[in-house]
This record gives structure tokens, C-alpha cells and sequence, in this order.
């Protein structure tokens, strides 16, 4: 699997879910931390690789 | 001195070792402390995110000392306790430089020893009664 973009989610996956394990102890607020955190930075790496995209090598 | 606020099952064990098992395989801690869940979790989570570091064909980095950088990913490797030394020990340290995925290899499996350190630093709070 060479995806880089599923590799940017699988990896704020695994990020999002130990920081919502830690951050929060309420299983509900775990969940809707963890599914914020990895939005966001799934989203944010899309936004800066295409704010990048214009950049030369 | 406030009481640890652990789960129904936790073991009476002091925060040094509760910290020793959590460093060594990752979620020990807290499932010595009684938070099983989390223990469980953890424990699925952080090797497996090791693994796929490995799967990818990251690098285990020596402790070089005459390479600081080197040495500082080798440290937040060691993070990761027995599945470092296991995979060290097995000779899958080597990775390939040459690999489309050497680098999220290598970012897996620094993250993942970063994660387990604070996850130690969580199972340390929880046993003081911190949290």
C-alpha cells in the first residue's frame, strides 16, 4: 500500500484514537474527540497539500 | 493525598512499576490500574501501528551518538518497550532507503514509540491519583 493519502489517514487514525483514549474518559466523549481530531487533520494535510500543489520541487 | 480513580479490577501496584509494564508493552499499565478498555485498545493500537511502521519498511535507528537526530528518533522508537526489542532482535531494523513508503515507515514507528511514552505518562497519572 503506497496510498500516500491513505497512509495520512490511517495515521491520524491511530493518532486520533490514542489521543481521544487519553484526552477524555467518557466513552461518547472519546468517540466525538477522536472523530474530531482525525477530521481535522485529515482535512488540514488535504488543505496544505494543495496549498502546496503550486510549489516546485 | 487524592486516591487513584481506577476501575473495578485494578491491582494495587506502585506507579514505577505500573509505568515499567505500561513502557514494556504498551496498555499494560492500564490495565493493571483497572481501566481495561482503554488497556485493551492501546494495546491492540500501538503495535499494530508498529507493525504496519515495519510493514512499511521503516528503519529502527541505532543510537548514533555522533548523529543527534539519529539518536533522538532511536529514543522515541525505544518508546514502544518489547515490540521494539523483539523486532530489533529479529533483525527487522534494517528497513529500505530505497522504498517508495520508507518515510511514513519510519514517521509510524517513531509516533508510535512517542504515543506509548504518553501513555506511560497517562498510567503515571492515573496511579498517583492525578487523574
Amino acid at each position: 500500500m503506497a496510498s500516500h493519502f491513505l497512509l495520512m489517514v490511517l495515521f491520524a487514525g491511530f493518532v486520533s484514537l490514542v489521543f481521544a483514549l487519553l484526552m477524555r474518559d467518557d466513552p461518547r466523549e472519546q468517540v466525538r474527540f477522536g472523530a474530531l481530531l482525525w477530521a481535522a487533520f485529515a482535512g488540514i494535510g488535504v488543505l496544505l497539500g494543495w496549498l502546496m500543489y503550486p510549489l516546485p520541487l | 493525598m487524592p486516591r487513584p480513580q481506577t476501575g473495578p479490577h485494578a491491582f494495587a501496584a506502585s506507579p514505577l512499576l505500573v509505568c515499567a509494564a505500561a513502557w514494556a508493552l504498551p496498555g499494560a499499565g492500564h490495565l493493571l490500574l483497572g481501566r481495561r478498555r482503554t488497556g485493551w485498545i492501546l494495546l491492540a493500537a500501538l503495535p499494530l501501528m508498529f507493525a504496519i511502521g515495519l510493514g512499511l519498511q521503516g528503519r529502527l535507528f541505532p543510537f548514533d551518538t555522533g548523529q543527534p537526530l539519529v539518536t533522538l528518533q532511536a529514543l522515541a522508537e525505544l518508546g514502544m518497550g518489547v515490540p521494539y526489542l523483539c523486532a530489533r532482535l529479529l533483525g527487522w531494523a534494517e528497513g529500505r532507503v530505497v522504498a517508495a513508503t520508507y518515510e511514513h515507515g519510519n514517521t509510524f514507528l517513531v509516533v508510535a514509540g512517542l504515543l506509548n511514552v504518553l501513555v506511560v505518562l497517562d498510567a503515571y497519572d492515573i496511579a498517583r491519583g492525578r487523574k
